[in-house]
């Protein structure tokens, strides 16, 4: 890395104004849909997620809301009059309420790959908007747990010298993960920089 | 202090080591290639080096440390007697005059070869070793340690004193490098030992190369600043957490004792707090007396202590946030304390008082190229900032510069926070449904240090151009910054 990085760095575009065309490699290779056209360098290519995290976040909601709700509702039922069954009602709520919340999120959230940097948005009251550029990536992580690969799922999860630096991208197919963490690392020993 | 290395430019230049790749060094992940490895190609080529009994398959000369080193830990089971009498002064007592002398010989006996022995070998197992890239330590005798310290990665090298080391002449070493913990520092060293191992790690460290790095001898240091021992004490007297620690542990425990009447409870409760108001008053005089900076082709020098000395450097290119730090009743004198974070290192302070202007001038030493801007620089808040954060809103400023992302923070103790756009690791832009309705956002950026500095309540427009602006200037800030080996 330390001795052919020039010639690394020409071949992807080190300068900033080869930016669209990084984006529009990205915009091919990802099946996803886009929030915005690739117009340029001013505006990004974002890519949304998949609907496999919503899917699965959904599933996971009603699995144990649902069970909440049987709980609550049954176990005061049975022991104390059918009124008290009505203790099933706010977890119902819940249920319901997350369901939307869940689409909100999972709409929320949203990466694009610039010429230099990585952008993730996500957040719907709460907005957060992070830029790692390339170069300061010390370690590209992916990851996946059980539930996750049932769903076939993986995060990708980006580490710099900063700790405070929180770059998660949940729920993103596995293929697609690979993909972005091999071009991620690519893209990372081209404009490798120190502390 | 053989040669002056700044005088004399020309000269140990025929002894660098000329890297093959490119100027600037790159990320951890790989090690580097031939050029930075060089001892191996030098080892041959000296067959007339004496071979002493300690030497490594590498053709590296260990040393061991300062025989004094096994009596570091003698405290500890004195202390631990100590602590069981105070704990149970009945049984002690009871223990004591059953005590014969016999039992006690033979007590002795027992404990002290066995102390000693367990001393002498890990005193004799620990090895430590410079190489041309690394700091090598090796250690323990039945369960092995060894770590390699790259160099080139150094954030700061610490030489302490604790009082009872500077009573017998020894000293401390530290290598600050991002992930090292405790266990890497190397004590004890003969005092002026571990001055010449300072030396020579940073000659190595800047890039001069390993024949001549052990004679370069210690860079000339020039004194920047001394902080009198008066204006210390008197910026102690006007600092609010002195008196608010005092207060408490003069206030609470009468209060406790008067609603308990419980002896225990009041002892319990008054030993932290006497213990915190001498800490922050009496503990803060005698570690920050005797401040001294200097500057050095090495870095910065860190100088202080009145029973326990420290002797910090801090390597060009290491700092990676500078915070200027007003307290309210210092305004008047126009002092400022100034703090710097360090990658590794766990040392903040750069100046503990100090009048604005001078303060100043030692920031822009210490980040090359960077004027402090002053108040009419930085621009405010906008207004409507205050339905967010009421009063508190006027404390917020930022100020961008070509070199610096400059953040001010409070309004009665002001902070000004700089970090200089090479060192940012990450940018981030967070809003809040309150800050939405207002058009207001905040802009984070992230250094290696573990510090993250806010720039608060921006216009939402401005602050999505900084965070656009900002990516783009950490990639550029880069270029021009100076690589790792700083003399190369």
């Amino acid at each position: 890395m330390e001795t052919g990085s020039p010639h690394a760095a020409g071949a992807t575009g080190a300068d900033g104004a080869t930016g669209p065309e990084g984006a529009a490699g990205a915009e091919e290779t990802a099946g996803a849909e886009r929030a915005s056209g690739p117009e340029g360098a001013a505006e990004p290519a974002w890519i949304a997620l998949p609907p496999g995290l919503l899917r699965m976040r959904r599933l996971l909601l009603v699995v144990w809301l649902g069970l909440v709700t049987l709980a609550a509702g049954l176990v005061p039922g049975l022991l104390a009059g059918p009124v008290w069954a009505l203790f099933a009602l706010p977890p119902l709520a819940l249920a319901v309420w997350g369901w939307v919340m869940t689409e909100r999120n999972w709409r929320s959230w949203r990466y694009a790959e610039r010429a230099d940097d990585l952008l993730i948005s996500r957040g719907v009251l709460w907005r957060e908007e992070t830029v790692v550029p390339y170069g300061r990536m010390q370690l590209v992580e992916v990851t996946s747990g059980p539930v996750e690969r049932h769903f076939g799922l993986a995060s990708v999860q980006l580490h710099t010298a900063a700790a405070a630096t929180d770059a998660t991208i949940p729920g993103l197919d596995p293929a697609e993960a690979e993909r972005l963490r091999d071009r991620l690392t690519e893209l990372g020993e081209a404009r490798s920089a120190g502390l | 202090m053989t040669t002056d290395r700044a005088a004399e430019p020309a000269e140990p230049r025929g002894g660098f080591v000329k890297p093959a790749g490119p100027a600037e060094p790159l990320g951890g992940r790989v090690e580097p290639a031939g050029p930075a490895h060089p001892t191996e190609p030098h080892g041959p080529a000296h067959p007339t080096e004496p071979h002493g009994p300690d030497r490594a398959p590498g053709d590296v000369i260990e040393r061991r440390l300062h025989p004094v080193t096994p009596l570091r830990r003698a405290w500890a089971p004195v202390a631990v007697v100590i602590g069981w009498a105070v704990h149970d002064p009945d049984g002690a007592q009871r223990h004591l005059t059953r005590l014969t002398t016999t039992t006690l010989l033979i007590g002795l006996a027992v404990i002290v070869p066995a102390a000693a022995l367990y001393g002498f070998c890990s005193w004799w197992f620990t090895h430590f070793a410079v190489t041309g890239t690394d700091l090598r330590i090796r250690t323990g005798l039945v369960f092995r340690r060894t770590a390699h310290i790259r160099l080139e990665r150094i954030q700061a090298v610490d030489v302490t004193q604790p009082l009872l080391a500077r009573v017998a002449g020894v000293a401390k070493l530290r290598l600050d490098v991002i992930g090292t913990d405790k266990k890497d520092e190397l004590a004890f060293l003969g005092a002026d030992e571990a001055r010449a191992l300072r030396a020579e790690l940073l000659a190595r460290a800047a890039g001069f190369a390993p024949e001549t790095a052990h004679e370069v001898g210690e860079a000339p240091s020039r004194q920047l600043l001394r902080v009198p021992p008066g204006v210390l004490a008197m910026s102690l007297v006007l600092t609010g957490a002195t008196w608010g620690s005092l207060a408490a542990a003069l206030v609470v425990p009468p209060v406790l004792w008067l609603a308990t009447h419980s002896l225990w409870t009041v002892l319990a409760v008054a030993l932290p707090l006497l213990g915190a108001a001498g800490a922050s008053s009496v503990g803060r005089f005698v570690t920050e007396y005797d401040w001294t900076v200097g500057e050095s082709p090495d870095g910065l020098r860190i100088d202080h202590g009145l029973l326990d000395r420290a002797h910090e450097t801090v390597p060009p290119g290491r700092v990676q946030t500078v915070r200027i730090v007003e307290p309210l009743l210092w305004r008047r004198r126009g002092w400022v304390r100034v703090e710097l974070d360090v990658a590794g290192s766990s040392n903040s302070v750069l100046l503990p008082v100090a009048p604005r202007e001078i303060a100043e001038e030692v920031v822009a030493r210490v980040l090359p190229g960077v004027m402090v801007p002053d108040r009419t620089a930085l621009a405010p808040s906008p207004r409507r900032a205050r339905w967010c954060v009421p009063l508190w809103w006027r404390g917020y400023g930022l100020a961008v510069t070509d070199a610096v992302f400059a953040a001010r923070s409070g309004l009665l103790r002001r902070s000004l926070a700089l970090v200089p756009h090479a060192k940012v690791q990450s940018v981030r832009m967070t809003q809040g449904p309150w800050e939405r309705a207002r058009g207001l956002a905040d802009v984070s950026v992230d250094t290696g240090a573990g510090k993250t500095v806010t720039a608060r309540l921006r216009d939402a427009t401005e602050a999505r151009d900084l965070l656009s602006a900002q990516a783009e200037r950490s990639r550029t800030g880069r270029r021009d910054a100076r690589p790792d080996r700083w003399m190369s």
